[in-house]
């Protein structure tokens, strides 16, 4: 079941990353980013983490991705057009992306004995629910980090307020 | 039973795609969400270490990633449409104030 999940949803995060990047118009590339988080939020469940996987769905393809097309529309962003930095871009990027792709993959490919391999569900040490073991944790030892981020969240939206408002 | 490195060469791959688009796209909007596809390529791997080490931690600091996308999100997405009430326009290549 985790090999089926697994080439199911990893085609369809392939596929939809690889539409973001051919689409030209911005909403098309927004819209398979959708499928790209929802296919990793199915990933994050068959690994055990059934709370990022709610997480992830509300949050990125919930929040994030409604952001994204919210802006795309108002300012009502048509197709790019090619122009001479691109082909610059195009002669970087590939091979660029490429040479990361292939010394990645050829790290993991080679620590992939020592990495094991994953059942469904979370096996944690201790045998309870997933997100009582993250809340437990996130509550009482990192707390302060917790908190922390949410004075991080109030200056990110005063810093939105201040810089979408209109120049009087 | 899928091998750990799968799902690590799978962000490999998501990255990469992440970094493409990044310096292929033109538009300002596509290039701010292939940030957002790098980030999900990094918050697998790090599903899956968690996984592997049956430990929470990771799983923890993808929380805080989420965290600060959305609030990046927020505030990149402003300056995107300020930058477009100053100047028009959403092309990188015309986007160059500081370039001269």
């Amino acid at each position: 079941m985790q090999l089926v999940l697994f080439i199911i949803f990893g085609a369809l995060a392939v596929a939809g990353a690889l539409n973001l990047l051919l689409q030209r118009h911005p909403i098309n590339s927004a819209l398979s980013l959708v499928v790209v988080m929802m296919s990793l939020a199915v990933l994050y469940w068959s690994l055990g983490a059934e709370f990022l996987a709610a997480a992830q769905v509300i949050v990125y393809s919930g929040a994030i991705m409604v952001f994204f097309v919210f802006v795309i529309m108002l300012l009502n962003a048509g197709e790019e057009e090619r122009t001479k930095g691109s082909r610059a871009a195009y002669l970087v990027g590939f091979p660029g992306a490429a040479a990361i792709f292939c010394l990645l993959s050829f790290v993991f490919l080679k620590e992939s004995n020592a990495l094991g391999s994953s059942n469904v569900g979370g096996y944690l040490n201790h045998i309870t629910s997933n997100i009582s073991e993250v809340s437990a944790l996130l509550f009482t030892k990192l707390l302060l980090p917790f908190e922390v981020t949410s004075v991080l969240i109030l200056v990110a939206i005063l810093g939105a307020v201040v810089l979408a408002r209109k120049e009087q | 039973m899928v091998p750990t490195s799968a799902y690590l060469i799978l962000a490999a791959v998501l990255f990469s795609i992440g970094v493409a688009a990044f310096l292929i796209k033109r538009n300002l909007i596509t290039i701010f969400m292939s940030i957002e596809l790098m980030l999900n390529a990094v918050n697998l791997t790090f599903v899956a270490f968690a996984h592997m080490w049956h430990q929470v931690s990771g799983q923890i600091f993808v929380f805080f990633v989420m965290v600060v996308a959305a609030a990046e999100a927020a505030v990149g997405l402003a300056i995107i449409i300020a930058i477009f009430r100053t100047r028009e326009t959403l092309n990188v290549d015309s986007i160059d104030l500081m370039k001269s």
